[in-house]
């Protein structure tokens, strides 16, 4: 028996932090004490809050430790579990607690937060099954195993669940449609090609409850008469293949995959396909083209992956987080408590990534319904650095950003689509005074236009047309009717594309004109970006009254721009500055101003 | 271009197709499986070699033209040798609004090649990621399989010094 459990989260974000390193320091300090074998360690799934990795959790004790350092692990060691005592120093702090936060629940950045989605993570060691059939695993499964076919196409489709990837198709629906399309052999393909810069939620499930991917999928081979079945993964998440890999092969050894599973005369077994770093791969028909071995292009619909799919069989392809939920639904009372969470038309439950300059990175899992401002308030924690909030991007290259004026806006699939941004993935970039709109209208761009596959021309040339037009705008040479033709290729592009990818890469643009236009004109007509992003139209400038002299920011500049004395006020020579941005992040004392080019009044203060 | 040393060296050094059969031989005849293959074969020389790609072809009996149609669409396949270390810098939503632009141009002018370049002495091949998802380390690069976070361009420097 052990008497503790000491969870180190595992996942991606605390493993760049350093846990990796931690852990061993921690084994070394347990092995100096020589109670190595009383305690259990799991390198496992994420709690989330990636801002404070690395995490160590110890249960059942459930004291929380954050920020840790291989350094750390000597004192943990020694106080907390040979001497009993919880190390203060290592608890979370910040100013949002009065006193340092022992756990989950005392933390502001859970408070708000339901797991369900997420109901493992962190929980259980994902790389054994035994410890997610303890916590109701596969119970679903065997439960829909006694289930027809269409009365659990019909549960999922009452409980209201839609699609967690992208437009929000009910997925009940979509499993109807497959299980009615005529054929003996289908597939179920889950995606996890998730391509959005700036979302990660997916990678965390898989990498931290991986058999509640193989359960979904279980269950929508059950509802839609499929024997086979295929996870497309990101080449970028070796750490989610590897845990895949063992969760395949752990299920198959307990006959939960295979053959005449549990003794039914239901067979179904599951392929890993790696992806090879495509975004329109993301795109259902050309997931498709990929997994097939062809070059990742999408097809025109109809006919419908449901009708033609997978090698022409009829296919259901759902992502990650859609099928994470179908055991939480499958349960028994599982669809009344799905549907009692979230709003009239988006149920249950949403994993956010947030991300930006938002003071707690990491991942949250709310209720559908909840408003902006609670999400970077509450949960977020509010801006980096006491920064003002400008707006914030939902739904990566897809969709659009939001603006402080719209803080109260729900967060459900329709909300979303009227404000013109999409509920995608669930990526959430934060932004501040310090981000430039056109910039990040134009960075989408760019990103879309180089993963464009060419293959329908709206897509491939509309982009590159859009694109030049904002290179010119960042660049100082914008037109005043440049708006107007962004906005007419934009419709065109997203009314003619062949797919999704064509059809919302205009979106960042529209909703970027749309709230900001007054940046846009800015840089049209005044050749000044106010945010110190776009560089041909800025200059920094040093305030002379605030200046300390404290040469920080001599010190770091790469090209020896700035002059001046010990203790007097520093001065740079703006035909030598390159704009690098070096010194301002240096500068303690905000003294470096972003000023317009040629203008020696001080504009930005 | 940059990186004409390194294919002058991958032209001494002949490649070495013996290696090539095993990874094939499993697959032969699934021609679905096409991306694993390309995988595997860039995995064992690092990049996808001429004559690799040759007998890709021949063993799986697939046109040369569609295998560099194949390999050519996606990211992850190299069709140049590239250098001992990997940087790729995050260009992520949240590397963006925090300053990565300005990391890969401290890291372009250090190295004095752009993205896709490798050096001359094969010590870096500079390269994008479109995200790797730590985001809460953002600015993000990765070196090999090692991630430097919360980067800024003067920090630059000395983590590139920790590689040979």
């Amino acid at each position: 028996m052990y008497e503790k459990h000491l969870m180190i989260c595992g996942a991606t974000g605390c493993i760049a932090s350093g846990s990796q390193s931690v852990e061993e320091a921690l084994i070394e300090a347990l092995e100096k004490y020589k109670i190595r074998d009383k305690y259990r360690l799991v390198m496992g799934g994420c709690p989330g809050f990636c801002e404070v990795g690395p995490i160590i959790v110890v249960y059942p004790d459930e004291v929380f430790y954050c920020r840790l350092t291989p350094q750390d692990m000597a004192e943990l060691v020694e106080q907390h579990l040979v001497g009993g005592e919880i190390v203060e120093r290592l608890l979370y702090k910040g100013p949002d607690v009065d006193a340092p936060a022992r756990f989950f629940d005392t933390i502001p950045f859970y408070t708000k937060q339901i797991f369900n989605v997420l109901r493992n993570s962190g929980l259980i060691d994902p790389e054994i099954i035994d410890e997610y059939i303890m916590r109701g695993g596969y119970s679903a499964f065997t439960r829909a195993l006694d289930l027809e076919p269409a009365a659990i196409c019909a549960e999922v489709k009452e409980a209201g669940l839609r699609g967690r990837g992208g437009a929000g198709f009910s997925t009940g629906l979509k499993w109807e449609f497959t299980l009615q399309a005529p054929g003996a052999k289908k597939y179920v393909v889950c995606n996890a090609d998730e391509g959005d810069p700036g979302a990660f939620m997916d990678r965390s499930i898989l990498e931290g409850d991986p058999h509640a991917i193989l359960e979904g999928m279980l269950i929508c081979g059950r509802a839609i008469g499929a024997d086979e079945g295929y996870i497309y993964c990101r080449a970028e998440y070796p750490l989610a293949i590897k845990r895949l890999k063992i969760a395949i092969e752990q299920a198959e050894k307990y006959g939960l995959l295979g053959q005449n599973i549990l003794a039914s005369n239901f067979n179904f077994k599951v392929n890993i396909k790696e992806g090879a770093g495509a975004f329109v791969c993301g795109e259902e028909t050309a997931l498709l083209a990929s997994i097939e071995g062809k070059r990742g292009m999408p097809r025109p619909r109809p006919p419908f992956p449901a009708q033609a799919g997978l090698f022409g069989k009829p296919t259901t392809i759902n992502n990650v987080e859609t099928l994470a939920n179908i055991p939480l639904i499958l349960k028994i009372g599982g669809v009344a408590e799905f549907s009692a969470i979230g709003t009239e038309g988006s149920k249950g439950t949403k994993v956010f990534a947030l991300a930006g300059k938002i003071r707690n990175t990491g991942l949250c899992e709310v209720p559908m319904g909840i408003t902006i401002k609670e999400i970077i308030y509450d949960v977020g924690g509010g801006i980096k650095g006491g920064r003002a909030f400008k707006a914030v991007q939902a739904g990566g290259p897809s969709g659009g950003c939001i603006p402080a004026e719209l803080l109260d806006l729900p967060i459900d699939y329709d909300s979303l689509n009227q404000a013109g941004a999409i509920m995608g993935s669930g990526g959430l970039v934060v932004m501040d005074e310090r981000t430039c709109m056109v910039d990040l209208a134009r960075y989408f761009l760019s990103f879309t236009q180089k993963e464009s596959c060419g293959k329908c021309t709206p897509c491939r040339e509309g982009t590159k047309r859009m694109l030049e037009i904002l290179n010119r705008i960042t660049e100082g040479e914008g037109k005043p009717e440049d708006l107007d033709t962004l906005d007419s290729l934009a419709h065109s592009i997203k009314d003619s594309s062949l797919c999704g990818l064509g059809q919302t890469c205009p979106n960042p643009v529209l909703s970027t004109i749309r709230y900001f236009r007054d940046e846009y004109e800015e840089h049209i007509n005044d050749q000044y970006c106010r945010s110190g992003v776009c560089k041909a139209l800025f200059n920094y400038r040093i305030d002379q009254k605030r200046c300390t002299g404290c040469t920080a920011c001599s010190r770091v500049c790469p090209v020896t721009a700035i002059t001046g004395e010990k203790k007097e006020a520093h001065e740079i020579i703006q035909e030598l500055c390159t704009r690098c941005g070096s010194c301002i992040e240096k500068c303690s004392q905000d003294c470096i101003l972003i000023t317009p080019v040629g203008r020696e009044a001080d504009v930005s203060s | 271009m940059k990186s004409e040393a390194a294919v002058e060296i991958a032209k001494m050094d002949p490649i070495d197709l013996s290696a090539l059969d095993p990874i094939v031989e499993p697959y032969m005849g699934k021609k679905e499986m096409v991306i694993p293959v390309l995988q595997k074969v860039q995995e064992h020389y690092g990049y996808l070699p001429r004559p690799a790609m040759e007998g890709v072809s021949r063993l799986m009996r697939i046109p040369l033209s569609r295998l560099y149609g194949v390999a050519t669409f996606y990211a992850q396949f190299k069709m140049k040798p590239r250098g001992r270390n990997i940087i790729r810098v995050c260009k992520g939503t949240a590397c963006h609004i925090q300053g990565s632009p300005k990391i890969a141009e401290r890291i372009e002018n250090l190295l004095g090649v752009q993205s896709g370049e490798t050096t001359d002495d094969l010590r870096f091949t500079l390269e994008e990621v479109a995200c790797i998802g730590a985001c809460a380390l953002a600015p993000v690069i990765v070196v090999n399989d090692n991630p430097h976070g919360r980067l800024t361009p003067d920090k630059v420097e000395s983590v590139l010094d920790s590689y040979e």
